[in-house]
C-alpha cells in the first residue's frame, strides 16, 4: 500500500507551517535518512528526513506553499513493488489526517497514521484570537497600523529602543548567532553587532548577575531569559540584588533592566518547562511584573519597560509568540507601566485576567455574550504596581467578578485580585469573586492530562453564570 | 604571563613560615638595596598605608564597642586583621576603578574614602547612614567613589562585579572592577560561571579571595577540596598568584601586576589573599573552631598594622610623638562618628515607603 508522508510538527507549539522546499522530484527513489523537503515553521527552517522508502510516486502539496497544517499528506511513496503510476492516482485529497499525537520534536519524521490505535487526546489547545479584541484606541491618532506577530513586536521594540539609547544592550543564550530560541532576537546582531547582542553560555545565575552589575552602573540590559524556568538559577540575583539594591542604598543605586523570555505553559513540555511565575515575582516589592496579551501592549510595554529606571520582569507566552494583531507604527509609541485596559465594554460581570489568561477570558466573553450575558473584560498588562482601580471601577459597576489566570490557585494573582476587591468594593459585590486557575498539580506531559490542568473557556463561562446565578 | 599559579612570598598561612614576615627584615633603610625581592615602600606609602589601616582597626573595634552597648543591631562583621588586603589593593587602583564586596565590607568602605560618619551612622540605623539608615552593617554603596556594595548573599557579588566589569569594557572607560569575596564564597557555583564569562569576554576584573581561612565557622580544610585558591581559575586560563595578605607592601605588590593585567585588556586575574580575621564571623560568634594561640600568634607576628609601625620606627625612624599623633588624629575621627552615629536621629518614619522603585531615571 502506498504511504503517504504527512507534514510534521516540529516544535511543540507548530500547527502549521510553509513547505519551504522539495528536495526530490517526483519518480525520485527514496530511502530512510534521506532529506526530502524543507519546512519552515515560525521558529526555524527544518529539514525533513525520509523513514519510508520507495518512489517518490505523487507531491501534493508544492513548493512554497503556506500555512500546510501538520498532519497534512505531503506527498505519496510507492514501495517496493507498488505501481507508481496506481499509487500518484490513488492519492487522498490533501487534507489533515485524523488527530493523532503529534510526532516529538525537533526529529521530523514523517509517519502513518495507524488507523486503529487508541484514541489520543488532541493537545489542549489556546482559544483562538478573539475577534472583538480592539487595543486601537490607545494607538496615536493617524498611525500607520501594521498587522504583526507578537515574536515581531518585541523584536521591533528592543531595536527602536536599541537605536535610540546606546546604554541598552541584549544578552542571554541564543540571542545573538542563532537569532533567538524563540527568534525573538531576529536580526539584532545583524543591525547592532555582537557588543550589543551578546550570546552566555548557559549559566543564568551568573549572567544575570552580570547584568545586574552591569546595571548598578547604568547600562541598561535587556536579559532574555530562553524561559522563565530557568530564571530560577538566577532568580537571587532577581530578587536579592536587583530588586532590593535601591531600598538598600537608600535610592542611591537604581538598577534598570529588564529581564524577560516566556512564561508559563506551551504545549506539552511538562512540569519543569511549564511553570508561570507571575504570582512569585508580582511578591516583590522593588520589582515591577508586566505581562502583555496583545502585539501592540508587547511592543508598546516592552519599549516602556526598557527606558523605566526599575528591574523588570517582563513575561512572554511561547504560544502567543506567533499571534498577528494590528500595532501602530513610530517609536514613540508607548503602554504605561501599571495600567490596566478594559479591553471588552460590559454591564453583567467583569472578567479580569492578563497574558495568555486572556484568551480564555475574551473567549468566553463572546461565547456569554451569545446568551446575552455581557461581561466587561479587562487585561491587567501590569501585576505590579497592579492597577486595581480599573477592576474595582469596573466591580462597582457590574458588582461581579471572575478572575483567570493559567498559574496555580494558591498565593495566585487571581487570590490576590479577589482580596482587593473583598477590601476596596465588599460592599458592591453582588456574589463571592469566583476564579478560574491552573490546576494545584505539576502540570503533566500527557495530552489529556494538560487539558485538564490549564484552564479552559468552559470553566470561565461556568465560573461566570455561577456569579450570575444563571 | 603563565597561566600558572604563581605562589610567591606568601608566608603567612604556612606554619614553617609563621614567624617569617617580622623576622626577615626585608626592606633595608633606605630601601636602595633590598636584601629581598619584598616590594619596598616609601616613607610616604608607609605612613598612607599606616593611616588608612589604623583609620580601618580604630574603626572596627569601636563598631564592636557599640555592638555591646546595643547602639549596633543584627549583624556586624568586622575586617579587624584583614585590614592590609583593602588597603593594599587601594593603593595600586587608580579613580574610577570599582569596587564591590560581600557582607565584611567597612574596611572597603573607607578604603574607597567613604566618610566614616556615614558609615558608622549607617551602623546605628540613623538617617546620617549611607544608606539613610535602611541598608545596615552589609549594605552601603557610594556612586561617588565607585563602591558598589555590601552584598549580604555569599557570592552574589562575584557575578556583579564582574558586571561592572562588563560595563567597563562596555562604556570601553580603561576602569577595572576589583571584587572581592572570601573563602567561602570561592566554593559558589555563580562564582565559576563568573570566571568563565570573564575570561571568555576578557572582562577588567580583578578577583580578590580573602581566605581568612574560616568560612563562617568552618575551616579552609573542612570545606575546600582546592585550598590553593589560586588555582581556581586554572581550567579557565585565569591567572592567579597567592599573596602575604598581612603584608601590605605584597598585596600592592601583586595588585599592581593583576589591575594591569586586567586594565590592558588580558582579562581577569585572581589574587588569593592569605590573611585572618582577629573578631569572630560576627559578633555572635566565639570562634570555639580554632584555637586562642592560632589568633593570639598571628596578631603578635603577622599584624599588618604593627608589621607598617615597626618599618616606620625602625626604617624611617619615625619617632613615637609621630606616631601617636596619626593615632590621635585617627581616634579623633572615628570618636567623631561614633559620637555622630550616637546622636543622630532615626530616619523619619516617611522613609519606610521611599526608594522601592523609581519614578524617573537619574539624571
Amino acid at each position: 500500500m502506498p504511504i503517504d508522508i504527512l507534514m510534521p510538527a516540529l516544535s511543540p507549539t507548530m500547527e502549521e507551517g510553509k513547505l519551504a522546499k522539495w528536495l526530490k522530484k517526483e519518480g525520485d527513489a527514496i530511502k530512510s535518512g534521506d532529506i526530502i523537503a524543507e519546512i519552515e515553521t515560525d521558529k526555524a527552517t527544518m529539514e525533513v528526513e525520509a523513514v519510508d522508502e520507495g518512489i517518490l510516486a505523487k507531491i501534493l502539496i508544492a513548493d512554497g506553499t503556506e500555512n500546510v497544517a501538520v498532519n497534512t499528506p505531503i506527498a505519496v511513496i510507492a514501495t517496493d513493488g507498488e505501481d507508481v503510476k496506481a499509487a500518484a492516482n490513488g492519492a487522498a485529497a490533501p487534507k489533515p489526517a485524523p488527530a493523532a499525537e503529534k510526532p516529538a520534536e525537533p526529529e521530523a519524521k514523517a509517519e502513518t497514521p495507524v488507523a486503529d490505535a487508541p484514541a489520543v487526546s488532541a493537545p489542549a489547545t489556546v482559544p483562538a484570537q478573539a475577534k472583538s479584541y480592539d487595543a486601537s484606541s490607545e494607538f496615536p491618532a493617524g498611525a500607520e497600523i501594521v498587522h504583526m506577530t507578537i515574536r515581531d513586536a518585541l523584536r521591533d521594540a528592543m531595536a527602536e529602543e536599541m537605536r535610540r539609547d546606546g546604554d541598552v544592550f541584549v544578552m542571554g543564550e541564543e540571542v545573538a548567532e542563532y537569532q533567538g530560541a524563540y527568534k525573538v532576537t531576529q536580526g539584532l546582531l545583524q543591525e547592532f553587532g555582537p557588543k550589543r547582542v551578546i550570546d552566555t553560555p548557559i549559566t543564568e545565575h551568573g549572567f544575570a548577575g552580570i547584568g545586574v552589575g552591569a546595571a548598578l552602573t547604568g547600562l541598561k540590559p535587556i536579559v532574555e531569559f530562553m524561559t522563565f524556568n530557568f530564571a530560577m538559577q538566577a532568580i537571587d540575583q532577581i530578587i536579592n540584588s536587583a530588586a532590593k539594591t535601591l531600598y538598600m542604598s537608600g535610592g542611591q543605586m537604581g538598577c534598570s533592566i529588564v529581564f524577560r523570555g516566556p512564561n508559563g505553559a506551551a504545549a506539552r513540555v511538562a512540569a519543569q518547562h511549564s511553570h508561570d511565575y507571575t504570582a512569585w515575582y508580582s511578591n516583590v516589592p522593588g520589582l515591577k511584573v508586566v505581562i502583555p496579551y496583545s502585539a501592540s501592549d508587547a511592543k508598546g510595554l516592552l519599549k516602556s519597560a526598557i527606558r523605566d529606571p526599575n528591574p523588570i520582569i517582563f513575561l512572554e507566552n511561547e504560544i502567543l509568540y506567533g499571534r498577528s494583531f494590528d500595532v501602530p507604527k513610530g517609536d514613540d509609541f508607548l503602554i504605561p507601566i501599571g495600567k490596566a485596559k478594559v479591553v471588552r465594554p460590559g454591564t453583567d460581570v467583569t472578567i479580569v485576567s492578563f497574558g495568555i489568561g486572556m484568551t480564555y477570558a475574551l473567549g468566553a466573553a463572546e461565547a456569554l455574550a451569545k446568551e446575552g450575558i455581557e461581561a466587561e473584560v479587562i487585561d491587567l498588562r501590569t501585576i505590579r504596581p497592579m492597577d486595581i482601580e480599573t477592576v474595582i471601577a469596573s466591580v462597582q459597576k457590574t458588582n461581579r467578578c471572575v478572575a483567570v489566570e493559567e498559574g496555580f490557585p494558591q498565593s495566585g494573582v487571581t487570590a490576590e485580585i479577589g482580596m482587593r476587591i473583598m477590601e476596596a468594593a465588599f460592599d458592591y459585590l453582588d456574589a463571592p469573586v469566583a476564579r478560574v486557575t491552573g490546576k494545584d498539580v505539576p502540570m503533566p506531559y500527557a495530552a489529556n492530562l494538560e487539558k485538564l490542568a490549564l484552564p479552559n473557556i468552559g470553566e470561565v463561562i461556568a465560573a461566570v453564570k455561577a456569579v450570575c446565578y444563571r | 604571563m603563565a597561566v600558572a599559579a604563581r605562589k610567591t612570598k606568601a608566608p603567612a598561612q604556612s606554619k614553617a613560615a609563621a614567624k617569617g614576615a617580622t623576622k626577615s627584615n626585608p626592606a633595608k633603610s633606605g630601601a636602595d638595596k633590598p636584601l629581598s625581592n619584598m616590594p619596598v615602600f616609601s616613607k610616604e606609602e608607609e605612613l598612607h598605608a599606616y593611616h588608612e589601616m589604623l583609620l580601618i582597626r580604630r574603626f572596627e573595634e569601636k563598631a564592636g564597642q557599640m555592638y555591646g552597648m546595643g547602639l549596633i543591631g543584627g549583624f556586624c562583621h568586622l575586617y579587624i586583621g584583614q585590614e592590609a588586603v583593602v588597603v593594599g589593593m587601594q593603593m595600586a587602583a587608580k579613580e574610577g576603578d570599582k569596587v564591590i564586596t560581600g557582607y565584611r565590607d567597612h574596611g572597603h568602605m573607607l578604603a574607597c574614602g567613604m566618610e566614616s560618619r556615614g558609615v558608622m551612622a549607617e551602623l546605628t540605623g540613623r538617617r546620617g547612614g549611607l544608606s539613610k539608615g535602611k541598608g545596615g552593617s552589609m549594605h552601603m554603596f557610594s556612586r561617588e567613589k565607585h563602591f558598589y556594595g555590601g552584598h549580604g548573599i555569599v557570592g552574589a557579588q562575584v557575578s556583579l562585579g564582574t558586571g561592572l566589569a562588563f560595563a567597563n569594557w562596555y562604556r570601553n572607560d580603561n576602569t577595572v572592577s576589583l571584587t572581592y569575596f572570601g573563602d567561602g564564597a570561592a566554593n559558589q557555583g555563580q562564582v565559576y560561571e563568573s570566571f568563565n564569562m570573564a575570561q571568555l569576554w576578557k572582562l577588567p576584573v580583578v578577583f580578590i579571595i580573602e581566605n581568612n581561612r574560616y568560612a563562617m565557622g568552618t575551616a579552609v580544610s573542612r570545606a575546600s577540596a582546592q585550598t590553593d585558591f589560586s588555582k581556581r581559575g586554572l581550567s579557565f586560563g585565569i591567572p592567579g598568584e597567592q599573596v602575604d595578605g598581612m603584608d601590605v607592601r605584597a598585596v600592592r605588590d601583586a595588585a599592581e601586576r593583576a589591575i594591569e593585567h586586567a586594565r590592558t585588556g588580558k582579562g581577569p586575574y585572581i589574587l588569593e589573599m592569605q590573611t585572618y580575621r582577629y573578631r569572630g564571623h560576627s559578633m555572635s560568634d566565639p570562634a570555639k573552631y580554632r584555637s586562642k594561640d592560632e589568633v593570639q600568634r598571628m596578631r603578635e607576628e603577622h599584624d599588618p598594622i604593627e608589621q607598617v609601625r615597626g618599618r616606620l620606627t625602625r626604617d624611617f625612624k619615625l619617632g613615637e610623638d609621630e606616631l601617636k599623633a596619626i593615632d590621635a588624629k585617627v581616634r579623633e575621627v572615628v570618636n567623631d562618628a561614633a559620637e555622630f552615629a550616637t546622636h543622630d536621629p532615626e530616619p523619619d518614619v516617611s522613609e519606610l515607603w521611599t526608594d522601592i522603585t523609581l519614578e524617573k531615571a537619574r539624571a
